[in-house]
């Protein structure tokens, strides 16, 4: 069963906005999202990194008091993303069974593993709280989302690091073809905004330190990039089979064609220089999409402004494209939302088909000095976009993982 | 110095209303736990670890069922504080 696959609601929680719509409006208008974070904790353990990107909404604002006690704030931004995205489908009929999720993160309850042992050292057992399983599990913001809106069809985490969001995008192609299920709640979120994974990345030098300038850190493609900048938030998309999307005289924001994943068995952080693999999964999203690379009009890159993987990802786009790369307008939104990790694939991916359905391209900021190494038509004012486009977003995560979903306009 | 009853009443409303945001003049003696305040298993689990580390006492696993109504524990803890 080869039926299209469409995307009819989207939903997100950004540090741009506390929704979908208000975190592109932002995006087009060139703001930033990041800041300098004002948490007593940066002063305490003396980080050598002090901002990010903080999710603009906070989530106890939103959700129920129950539900921020009950849930990791990774889980809290994942279920605040895809109520949007489920209210913006305005699904009523879909039989639960026929109803998965596919919902990723990068590094789970990170806080609520953290704050249990805290709580273990300085209290003993007993005052470690009941939910702290449940809170902390990887699987636990599938769980939620699942719960929320009757999925039966089958709860499932990709954790693929910084390429999560996107790989359970793609995941999904899989139970949507296969006709397993009409409905597919997928994307990714991040709440790693804690002192240890952030003393643990700056550790590693991947992270920016470009502490008195924050706004000005994320800068994809530019000669002066540091790293990247951590970010927090969620996204979500609703997927469904063209067939029943028809039936239910669903809007359509764009054609989910292709999508897949492939590894670089290289190293466990650094990107295989070559690029061969993260090529090969440009061309496994194009071969779904029944596409050529000529036909791509729209690169959302993966970019997240560390002087390596920028242009690893530049090495691996000239292996797919030869000089073509050349005329595709590339745009590197982390620039504007840091990194959220798990959750940053599922943002691009609303990016994408916002771009492809209002037809324009959002803006990369910060690019002052282009890194002459990197020859790319990279977006940095809003660029209209043509009436039909085929457009990729690229997620690359450390453990070698690449994943490529491919959107393109629906007629 | 031990807590009067009224003392230790008052004390677990703040917690179950920490918890639960239930309204603290509603946290009354006579009320049960489950068909009154509708507080679930993992919220009256919850309500307990902070409770043993609130008042300084500790509510053994198999106490715990036997507190249906909010008066019982109050005297469990008043009595427990000895």
């Amino acid at each position: 069963m080869n039926q299209k696959i469409v995307v009819t609601g989207i939903g997100a929680t950004t540090p741009l906005g506390g929704d979908a719509k208000t975190s592109w409006q932002a995006l087009l208008n060139g703001e930033s999202g990041i800041s300098t974070l004002e948490h007593e904790w940066i002063a305490r353990f003396e980080l050598p990194v002090t901002f990010a990107g903080q999710a603009k909404l906070p989530a106890k604002e939103v959700l129920t008091l129950q539900e921020t006690k009950r849930l990791d704030p990774s889980s809290q931004f994942a279920l605040i993303a895809a109520r949007e995205a489920w209210a913006d489908a305005g699904i009523t009929d879909v039989i639960p069974e026929r109803l998965a999720v596919e919902f990723a993160t990068g590094i789970g309850g990170v806080w609520t593993l953290l704050d249990a042992y805290d709580t273990l050292r300085e209290k003993g057992p007993r005052r470690v709280l009941p939910m702290t399983v449940p809170m902390l599990m990887p699987n636990g913001p599938a769980a939620a989302i699942g719960m929320d809106i009757a999925a039966r069809g089958g709860v499932r985490t990709a954790v693929s690091a910084c390429a999560s969001g996107t790989e359970a995008i793609a995941n999904a192609i899989t139970r949507l073809r296969s006709g397993e299920v009409d409905v597919v709640v997928a994307g990714g979120c991040e709440a790693a905004m804690h002192p240890l994974p952030m003393a643990a990345f700056a550790a590693m030098h991947a992270l920016s330190r470009r502490n008195d300038e924050p706004t000005k850190a994320s800068r994809p493609y530019d000669i002066d990039r540091d790293g990247f900048v951590m970010g927090e938030g969620a996204g979500a998309l609703v997927l469904e089979t063209e067939e029943h999307a028809l039936a239910r005289g669903a809007k359509i924001y764009a054609e989910l064609a292709g999508g897949y994943v492939t590894s670089d068995a290289h190293h466990i952080t650094a990107p295989d220089p070559e690029g061969t693999a993260a090529a090969r999964a440009v061309l496994g999203a194009l071969k779904m999409a029944g596409a050529k690379p000529e036909d791509v009009g729209h690169i959302n890159a993966h970019a997240t402004s560390t002087p390596v993987g920028d242009i690893a990802e530049y090495t691996a786009l000239k292996r797919v494209f030869g000089e073509g790369i050349k005329n595709i307008p590339v745009s590197a939104t982390k620039s504007s939302t840091g990194h959220l990790l798990g959750g940053a694939g599922a943002i691009e991916a609303i990016f994408t088909v916002l771009a492809i359905h209002e037809r324009m391209a959002p803006p990369t900021l910060n690019l002052d000095n282009p890194d002459p190494e990197i020859d790319l038509d990279v977006v940095t004012s809003p660029r209209p976009l043509g009436e039909n486009v085929l457009a990729i977003s690229n997620s690359f995560g450390f453990g070698g993982h690449n994943a490529v979903v491919a959107f393109r306009t629906y007629n | 110095m031990a807590l009067s009853q009224d003392e230790v009443l008052a004390g677990l409303a703040e917690i179950v209303n920490e918890e639960t945001g239930i309204d603290p003049t509603s946290v009354e003696m006579g009320k049960s736990f489950t068909n009154d305040l509708d507080i679930d298993s993992i919220s009256m689990m919850t309500i307990v670890v902070n409770a043993e580390e609130k008042f300084g006492v500790k509510i053994p696993d198999e106490e715990v069922a036997n507190l249906v109504t909010v008066g019982d524990a109050v005297n469990f803890i008043t009595n427990a504080q000895g």
